[in-house]
């Protein structure tokens, strides 16, 4: 027996599950996150409620909510390429295009405040949004480029782009039914996070429920494997490269919706990184195979309360990319299995000086498995 | 040994080989772009006077408007060959078109700069080129010495400081929640400056919001929470403004009566604010002053003595203002 499966009495139980819980990937992103939202409770008290006004939730809480709408949706599809073993840097250029797209139609419908012609424009923006996807998918998945430098062109060329279709101006329209997409309420809930939610369980169903998910993984794993093994690499990769751009749409509509306005420069800028950030927080690895959706919801909030807390610390807003930065390398740090396994290790050589070469052995088979 | 000698040799000679092209290729682009703007025909050495103006972005209507004013002064019938780039709010992008600029050798170069650092090594070559440069509303902090010829745009110092003489004789009791724009940009460093100086002891709390609706409203929607006296907010822009007023509906307060917004800019949909009473106080930011830099450009080319700074007149607005004013107003 190693001295690895400790007996199961009293207090060494209770270690242990205590070690389960911490080794849990997404212990220290709820740790942060809880922390956080609690000290923004002290530093600022009723920053923790949650009233009802006008038949709707209102309150800080509702608001990250609100603003993690986007993050969640970028980081939705970009978890599924970064499964593949790819990457999407095009995401925040697919944001402003699907939006430019989208208000350039509404600016010149006849009623924009028409529901079927606010439906129509979305579609458009969803539709061009699955394009740039198409040719994402195509340079990765057709012509066998890297990713990273695949969709590096679109990320560059995106925001050209969206400026030669808004014309180098802020289009700004006004249309009821479109603001709701990002400032309404379905049911007192936040539209936005009722569209997250369900893209959300939507990809979630999707990936888990079919063998997706399992695609996905293997071709992460080992692409070439995977197509011996009969699975339509090049297909499957092609449809994820789809699914994010139209998530990356989505994610421009549902950002831009509350001010209706196509501002081609500023819309979605470094969200990509966002996105990259949230999936990592959420414990997927960036080098492909095994991925979490569960982490992402963590990641989003996690990354929408640090900008806010920053405001609510009364911090002066030259910090926040420190304060962002500080509490991100503490996450990664605390969550890195290497650390724990050093530190682990470095423990037990101190408890006991019998023979410590096997017991270093399994725990660092145990931390790899 | 002799074998990776000659490979080497070839190495460099390739590399060679693809500079020159580089290089060509460079010369070539800058030839074509220079020529296709001037449209006429190139370097027949006809009387237009060749200017490169390197415009920050179009991240607010002000500098659509700003862009519009521009483009139309300094038109072919009015003697000019306007070589015009668009810099996205990018640094980099209007180093870049500097660069060219200096590569077309054109006569005079505008641009309106992104941030206020980093410019040391670019108009050091712009000066070594001997090319006279005019900066346009936005100001350089360098330490090349005299690094341009004039400046034109408006006193944002003085915005700051109009601002607060209307705060301090309307409301001395406020207390106000700044919303800066972009850290570090010329208008948000003398805005903040210039207000502070009137009524520093007033402001409770900062932040930015980038001068964009959106991060407004974020910004907004926080500092409601963390300055729950807040009762007025002084905005760096039009659009941050606008982003406020919506953070503050869905609070449940009344922008203009609750929550007090003091602005600069006067874009149209901001004054639009002031005739809904949903803005108290507006100073104006004047884009249009593209004449004014087309007479400037003008009397640098000829080589006529010309102020350092040009100041382009502004106006504020109160609520007094009325719908046919807004209509009227040419951005």
């Amino acid at each position: 027996m190693t001295p690895t499966t400790p007996a199961p009495s009293g207090a060494s139980r209770g270690a242990t599950v205590w070690r389960e819980v911490t080794r849990h990937g997404l212990f220290w992103p709820v740790l942060a996150l809880v922390v956080l939202l609690l000290a923004c409770g002290v530093a600022s008290p009723g920053f923790l409620d949650v009233t009802v006004r006008d038949g709707h939730l209102f309150g800080q809480l509702v608001d990250l909510l609100r603003n993690s709408a986007t993050p969640l949706l970028l980081a939705l599809g970009m978890c599924l390429v970064i499964a593949t073993g790819g990457i999407d840097l095009s995401v925040g250029a697919v944001m402003a295009i699907g939006l430019a797209v989208s208000l350039t139609y509404l600016d010149n419908a006849a009623d924009p405040s028409n529901v079927g012609t606010v439906v129509t424009a979305v579609l458009l923006g969803l539709a061009v949004g699955a394009l740039g996807g198409a040719f994402n998918g195509a340079m990765v998945a057709g012509l066998g480029i890297q990713p990273f430098i695949a969709t590096m062109i679109l990320m560059v060329a995106g925001r050209g782009i969206a400026m030669l279709i808004t014309q180098g101006q802020i289009t700004t329209v006004t249309s009821a039914p479109f603001k709701t997409i990002g400032s309404g309420f379905v049911l007192g809930v936040p539209t936005p996070v009722v569209i997250a939610v369900a893209a959300f369980v939507v990809v979630s169903l999707a990936v888990r429920r079919t063998a997706l998910g399992m695609f996905l993984e293997s071709i992460g794993i080992n692409r070439e494997a995977s197509r011996l093994a009969g699975v339509r690499s090049r297909r499957t990769t092609w449809t994820v490269y789809v699914i994010a751009g139209v998530l990356a749409a989505l994610a421009g509509l549902v950002y831009g919706a509350p001010t209706m306005a196509a501002d081609a420069n500023n819309i979605g800028l470094m969200k990509e990184l966002d996105a990259i950030m949230v999936v990592v927080l959420g414990g997927t690895k960036l080098d492909g195979g095994r991925f979490y959706l569960g982490g992402l919801l963590v990641g989003a909030m996690l990354l929408s309360t640090l900008e806010r807390a920053v405001i609510i610390f009364q911090l002066p807003s030259q910090t926040t990319p420190l304060f962002k930065a500080i509490v991100l390398i503490a996450v990664c740090v605390a969550a890195s299995p290497t650390l724990r396994a050093m530190l682990r290790g470095r423990r037990r050589a101190d408890r006991s000086n019998t023979p410590a070469a096997p017991v270093e052995t399994t725990s660092a088979a145990e931390v790899t498995a | 040994m002799k074998g990776i000698n000659r490979a080497r040799t070839g190495l460099a000679g390739v590399v060679a080989t693809f500079t020159v092209l580089a290089l060509a290729a460079c010369g070539g682009s800058s030839d074509t772009s220079g020529g296709s703007d001037g449209g006429d025909g190139g370097d027949s050495g006809s009387d237009l006077i060749r200017v490169g103006f390197s415009q920050l972005g179009a991240e607010s209507g002000w500098r659509t408007a700003n862009t519009e004013s521009v483009k139309e002064s300094l038109s072919q019938d009015a003697g000019f060959d306007l070589t015009f780039v668009d810099a996205q709010q990018k640094q980099e992008n209007q180093i870049k078109a500097l660069r060219d600029f200096v590569a077309q050798d054109v006569d005079v170069i505008a641009f309106s700069p992104v941030i206020e650092t980093g410019w040391d090594e670019v108009l050091q070559e712009i000066k070594d080129s001997g090319i006279p440069v005019v900066l346009v509303d936005r100001t350089v902090d360098t330490t090349v010495d005299d690094p341009y010829v004039t400046w034109i745009g408006a006193d944002f110092k003085q915005e700051g400081t109009t601002a607060g003489e209307w705060v301090k004789e309307n409301a001395p009791d406020a207390k106000i929640f700044e919303l800066q724009g972009t850290l570090g940009s010329g208008a948000q460093v003398d805005r903040e400056e210039g207000f502070g100086e009137v009524v520093g002891d007033q402001i409770i709390g900062k932040a930015s919001g980038n001068f964009t609706r959106a991060e407004g409203k974020t910004a907004v929607e926080a500092a409601l929470q963390a300055y729950p006296d807040m009762t007025m907010i002084f905005t760096h822009n039009d659009d941050m403004g606008l982003g406020a007023i919506e953070a503050i509906e869905a609070a449940g307060k009344v922008p203009g009566v609750d929550i007090q917004i003091v602005s600069v800019d006067g874009v149209r949909d901001g004054l639009q604010a002031l005739v809904d009473k949903k803005f108290n106080y507006v100073v104006e930011c004047n884009p249009v002053f593209g004449d004014q830099l087309a007479d400037l450009i003008k009397k640098v080319y000829d080589g006529e003595d010309v102020p350092k700074e040009t100041i382009v007149i502004d106006e504020a607005f109160d609520q007094t203002i009325t719908q046919a004013d807004v209509d009227a107003r040419a951005y």
